[in-house]
């Protein structure tokens, strides 16, 4: 029990508050109900077995779905796809997708800087020296006029990040933003989010990179057949998982073989 | 070396009139060319909406210009219009109302194509940077169909330049209708001149159509 306070106390104030969130595709439910409270500068990894709805709680949490009940609040403020402020909400809140899907007309510089510059029409200069500043960061400056065609895999899942990022957004969802990439690719994008965690970024993130989530976390949330069957910090987690369900989702991801 | 029959080009005013010609041929498919594509905007979009009606007729009319040959249009409109509605079309008008009609069906199934082309990722990243419905179709989706439009839409205009050599049919003078007067003109003197006269007018319309075939190559690969 005083452990538990505890770790309330290092928590920031609630960013995000999901309260009996459900969405149904027709007649099929996916997310039953969920509740969850995202605070301040926390990093929770969502994980759970494939078509287990992980990808449509991210996109709800952007109003890219419609929800059928519940409801999602952002600082108090409503997400849904019917709120007037949707396109200001949803600056608020970057989101990075499997699929790196950079805008293949536009160079690097001006993906980065499309919608800086004409949503929150802040003034190009300013925001290039920032986009260039990041850039170096990841060691990518050189690329700045390179169209997306031209960059591998990891680089664009990169500057997809950096994208979302120049729009200052409190909270970052990901979603399995490296499951498309080559193994080698891989470690080059965890490690830009590991950088974000470790600057204390607030952050939702779906993986399949069990050693990644057990280093990133602050919590683990496993999701299960629309609803969260079990949540805690990582050790705890993988660990010693507590529900039936999870052990076994668990177990797909080590191997063994029976010698003789 | 055999007698090719070139020497009526220089006759008189016979080249000019051939270019002539060929002015009026590239006039008519120019005109229906913009034409086609401030229509083929029109049609690709309502191809593209979820109203089945609008779907279903524009379905129809692809349908209608595609099987039917170009030539029966141009009498219909050329002469149909004159004996049931007592419209005295010139043929050129006839003729670009009859490309136009044609090319804003062709270029309407481009559009489309494009459109539909666009991954439904774009709109969802553009919509999560919380770009707006009309800044998504202004950054994202016009500038990606208008260059995936550009090299197909060029390969219509080449192939309506071509086609305009029918219209001679309802009597507009451009360049295959020149061309046979002159031959006409010279069958007693230069015998050969069909040869030599044929030969020109495929030199006219190769240099006439190969820059825009280059220009499509060029902007494919740019845009790609
Ligand atoms: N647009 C849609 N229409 C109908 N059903 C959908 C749609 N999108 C997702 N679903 C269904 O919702 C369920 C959850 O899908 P979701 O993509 O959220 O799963 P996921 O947990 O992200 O899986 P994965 O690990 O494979 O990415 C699946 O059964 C899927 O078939
Ligand atoms: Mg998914």
């Amino acid at each position: 029990m005083a452990e538990k306070e505890m770790t309330e106390l290092k928590k920031g104030a609630p960013l995000l508050v999901v309260d009996h969130l459900t969405k149904r595709f027709a007649d099929l439910t996916v997310l039953d109900g969920i509740s969850l409270t995202v605070h301040e500068g926390e990093v929770i990894v969502i994980v759970g077995p494939s078509g287990c709805g992980k990808s449509t709680l991210l996109r709800c949490l952007n109003a890219l779905e419609d929800i059928q009940g519940g409801e999602i609040l952002l600082h108090g403020e409503r997400i849904s796809q019917n709120n007037k402020n949707l396109t200001e909400l949803r600056q608020r809140v970057g989101m990075v997708f499997q699929s790196y899907e950079l805008f293949p007309h536009l160079n690097v510089l001006d993906n980065i800087l499309l919608a800086p510059t004409r949503v929150q029409k802040r003034k190009r200069e300013e925001v290039k020296e920032e986009a260039m500043a990041l850039l170096a960061r990841i060691g990518l400056e050189s690329k700045a006029e390179s169209f997306p065609r031209q960059l591998s895999g990891g680089q664009k899942q990169r500057v997809a990040i950096i994208r979302a990022l120049c729009m200052h957004p409190e909270v970052m969802l990901f979603d399995e933003v490296t499951a498309a990439l080559d193994p080698e690719m891989v470690r080059e994008v965890l490690d830009v989010i590991l950088e974000l965690a470790n600057q204390g970024k607030t952050m939702l993130i779906v993986t399949h990179e069990m050693q990644f989530a057990r280093a990133i976390a602050d919590r683990v949330i496993f999701l299960n057949e629309g609803g969260i069957c079990e949540e805690g910090p990582p050790e705890e987690f993988f660990d010693h998982p507590k529900t039936e369900r999870a052990k076994q989702f668990l177990q797909t991801f080590t191997f063994s073989r029976k010698r003789s | 070396m055999p007698d090719l029959g070139l020497n009526v080009l220089f006759k008189g005013k016979n080249l000019a009139r051939l270019l002539g010609g060929l002015g009026v041929a590239l006039k008519i498919s120019l005109l229906s060319v913009v034409i086609s594509i401030v229509l083929g905007i029109v049609v690709g979009l309502l191809m593209t909406w979820k109203n089945p009606i609008s779907r279903a007729l524009m379905r129809c009319y692809l349908e209608i210009v595609r099987i039917m040959p170009q030539m029966v249009l141009l009498f219909l409109v050329y002469f149909g219009t004159t004996r049931i509605f007592g419209w005295n079309l010139s043929g050129e008008t006839s003729s670009v109302i009859v490309f136009s009609f044609w090319g804003a069906a062709e270029m309407g199934d481009l559009v489309r194509g494009a459109l539909i082309s666009i991954p439904r990722h774009q709109y969802e990243s553009a919509a999560a940077l919380g770009l707006s419905g009309g800044q998504t179709y202004r950054y994202i989706v016009l500038p990606q169909t208008v260059r995936r439009l550009i090299p197909l839409s060029m390969n219509l205009i080449t192939r309506m330049i071509k086609t305009t050599s029918l219209v001679l049919m309802i009597g507009v003078v451009e360049v295959l209708k020149v061309s046979q007067q002159i031959i006409e003109a010279n069958r007693m003197s230069s015998p050969n001149a069909a040869f030599g006269v044929y030969l020109t007018v495929f030199a006219l319309y190769f240099f006439a159509c190969w820059p825009i075939s280059l220009l499509a190559g060029f902007l494919e690969k740019r845009w790609r």
